[in-house]
């Protein structure tokens, strides 16, 4: 506990520090180019471009091993996971565009054939003297364990970078998730912000292969914006708020990972990230399960409490609901008879009905009252002036 | 008016010493696949006119503005706006596509969609001040849609959507207003808005191409028309071209006869 309160108050080492600062920043990229993936719905890309880059790490590997090096350079692998996350991107593109297969069924096969050729190059590689100790299995999920300050700065710096292309694109890239057409109309090219949208993909993927690893970094693209469209319908808020969960979510990752060295990074990052989702899924109050639930509670009892009282006023039978809810109240007694507070609301409710039957047929065109949710007093939607008129009118009968 | 005549006219309007004219469409031809989709059109739209495309379902009429934005696959012909190709005057050229086929639950508010047509006055980084949003609520206000600024786009009905779509445009300041049925499906009220806005866009001296199903509506709102069936059949003035020959031309057997009739009578007990 201790451990990881020092790493998270960037008190457990120099390194330690720039590596929980690196996966703050590249949650935060994830956050912010995943939002774009999702509003283009076009998240699983980042899966294929993400398994696609393991024959890359492997190949570079390799080569960098036949020309005397000892083949854990970090810049030298990502390099290598780029060239083939390209490649694999580029297959994906030219599947869909030029035969009559959908774009998921060449991510599918995309995704699939990358990643087997990778577990075949791995495997290769375990037979290899200087194989074993490579440490390439860190790339599937993720590890802080042994990163060096150069990959700590890697990470933070080409996180950043992710960030201000994705800040700088964010118009044209919402113009073309929201209405490609009225996009194009207005002189954007759609293929460029595509390719420029999956090249952020790609870009955080390989940048986040070390930290996070190929087979979770889409989880870190496509759960912040998820949950983060729980909490707003603005699509400027949603990519902030996508944005802080994902920096979140990497730097507590990081964090807790770096004080218990045994946990894979990538899975507890994801792991936190999730918990996130789960949070927003219930609790957003724009449209989280549980605000959604309780508005639709509060309106029916709004609206049983508001027919109790129109049935008080007229002397009609109460219904069941109704009844329990004036009970509730303190508005009826046990014997079903108006206590003098629920008189004064019968009156009070039978009135307003009465007010907005007539502002019903005098002013049918007003927004206001077409929209009258048959709760609210006519106050809310009315001023002092038309309220006056509409009672001289029904004083006139 | 013949339409030779009229495409004529409009290669006069590009004289160096005249105005160009807004729309000159010659000898376009767009094809989808197999059979084109319009053949050979001219077509010229005279400055400041308001024009309404007439013709039946399938007639071309949605390709030929797609086609005037370049999202059309033109086979032949030429086309320039104000005397230029597209490219160069795109942001003078405003589109509402007949339905918008958007995502209807994106994070957007009605404002955010009528901001996205200021996208060229935003600026290198995007932002958007607090002028951008007056200038959007303004325009919302003109289609009669500022009540609803705040609420999500899906959560609108269809008329709702559509005035929204056209906002956007007029966002656009544009100088030539390419809609494609912009008063399909909107109640009398709303097309009344929605006629008066354009009307009010044409006195601003802003042209206006729109496609209109409604014949009996036609000599009210619109001053110019052009008639086609994949070919033009004919354009000009709105009382000298709106004639039941012509008519019985585009629609062919699809209008009978005696709806052309009704339309004429109506038309003649109006003028009296
Ligand atoms: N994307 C497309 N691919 C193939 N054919 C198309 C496409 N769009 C239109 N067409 C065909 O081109 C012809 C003209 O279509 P268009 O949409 O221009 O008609 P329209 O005059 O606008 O009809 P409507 O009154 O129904 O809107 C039709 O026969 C249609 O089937
Ligand atoms: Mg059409």
């Amino acid at each position: 506990m201790d451990a990881f309160l020092a790493a998270l108050t960037l008190r457990a080492g120099y390194n330690a520090a720039l590596v929980a600062i690196g996966a703050g920043l590249l949650g935060f990229a994830a956050g912010l180019v995943g939002n774009f993936l999702f509003l283009r719905k076009r998240s699983l890309v980042g899966d294929a471009i993400a398994h696609a880059t393991l024959p890359g790490v492997a190949l570079a590997f390799l080569v960098m091993v036949a020309l005397g090096g000892d083949g854990r350079n970090l810049a030298g692998l990502l390099a290598g996971s780029a060239a083939t996350a390209g490649i694999g991107l580029l297959a994906v593109d030219w599947i869909a565009r030029r035969t009559r297969l959908t774009e998921d069924a060449a991510i599918g096969a995309v995704l699939s054939a990358f990643f087997g050729f990778g577990v075949v190059l791995m495997t290769v590689i375990q037979t290899l003297p200087r194989g074993r100790q490579a440490g390439l299995e860190s790339f599937l999920l993720g590890s802080t364990a042994g990163m060096l300050y150069l990959d700590a700065l890697i990470i933070a710096g080409g996180g950043a970078l992710c960030v201000s292309l994705a800040l700088l694109l964010r118009r044209p890239m919402t113009m073309v998730s929201f209405d490609p057409g009225y996009a194009q109309s207005r002189g954007i090219d759609l293929r460029a912000i595509d390719l420029a949208m999956m090249g952020l993909v790609m870009a955080v993927t390989v940048v986040g292969l070390k930290l996070v690893g190929l087979v979770l970094i889409v989880a870190l693209l496509i759960i912040p914006p998820a949950a983060a469209r729980f909490w707003t319908d603005r699509s400027e808020r949603m990519l902030w708020i996508a944005g802080a969960i994902g920096a979140a979510s990497g730097y507590v990752g990081a964090a807790l990972s770096a004080s218990a060295p045994d946990l894979p990074t990538g899975p507890v990052i994801v792991l936190l990230c999730f918990a996130l989702f789960c949070v927003s899924l219930l609790l957003a109050p724009e449209r989280g399960l549980l605000a959604t639930a309780l508005r639709r509670r509060a309106y029916a009892r709004a609206l049983a409490r508001r027919d109790g009282l129109l049935a008080l006023a007229s002397r009609r039978n109460l219904s069941q609901t109704a009844r329990r809810v004036l009970l509730a109240d303190g508005l009826i007694g046990a014997n079903g008879a108006a206590t003098p507070s629920g008189v004064r609301e019968a009156a009070l409710a039978a009135r307003d009905e009465r007010r907005w039957e007539l502002a019903r047929t005098l002013r049918d065109a007003d927004p206001a009252i077409a929209a009258h949710d048959g709760v609210s007093p006519v106050e809310k939607a009315l001023t002092a002036d038309m309220i006056a008129e509409i009672d001289r009118r029904l004083a006139e009968g | 008016m013949t339409a030779t005549a009229t495409a004529r006219e409009g290669v006069f309007a590009s004289d160096p010493d005249s105005r160009p004219g807004p729309l000159v469409v010659s000898g376009l031809t767009v094809s989808y696949g197999r059979a084109p989709a319009l053949i050979g059109v001219d077509l010229a739209i005279a400055p400041g006119s308001m024009t309404a495309i007439v013709g039946p379902n399938g007639a071309g009429k949605s390709t030929l503005l797609k086609a005037v934005i370049g999202v059309a696959p033109v086979v032949a012909g030429d086309i320039r706006v104000f005397g230029e190709t597209l490219a160069r005057v795109r942001d003078r050229v405003a589109y509402v596509p007949q339905r918008a086929s958007v995502d209807w639950d994106f994070p957007a508010r009605v404002i955010d969609v009528v901001t996205m047509g200021l996208y060229r006055e935003l600026g290198p980084f995007g932002f958007v001040r607090r002028r951008h949003r007056e200038a959007a609520m303004a325009h919302l206000d003109r289609v009669g849609m500022a009540d609803f600024a705040q609420r999500q786009i899906g959560q609108l009905s269809g008329g709702q959507q559509q005035r929204v779509f056209l906002a956007r445009a007029l966002a656009q300041k544009a100088d030539l207003y390419l809609l494609d049925e912009p008063l399909a499906g909107v109640d009398a009220a709303t097309e009344r808005a929605v006629v008066a806005v354009l009307h009010g866009l044409r006195a601003e001296g802003a042209c206006i191409v729109a496609v209109h199903h409604d014949l009996a509506t036609l000599r009210d709102y619109f001053d110019h028309v052009a008639l086609i069936n994949r070919r033009l059949v004919a354009q000009g003035p709105t009382a000298e071209t709106l004639t039941a020959e012509n008519l019985q031309r585009t629609y062919g057997g699809l209008l009978a006869g005696t709806q052309i009739g009704r339309i004429e009578i109506a038309y003649a007990a109006r003028e009296r």
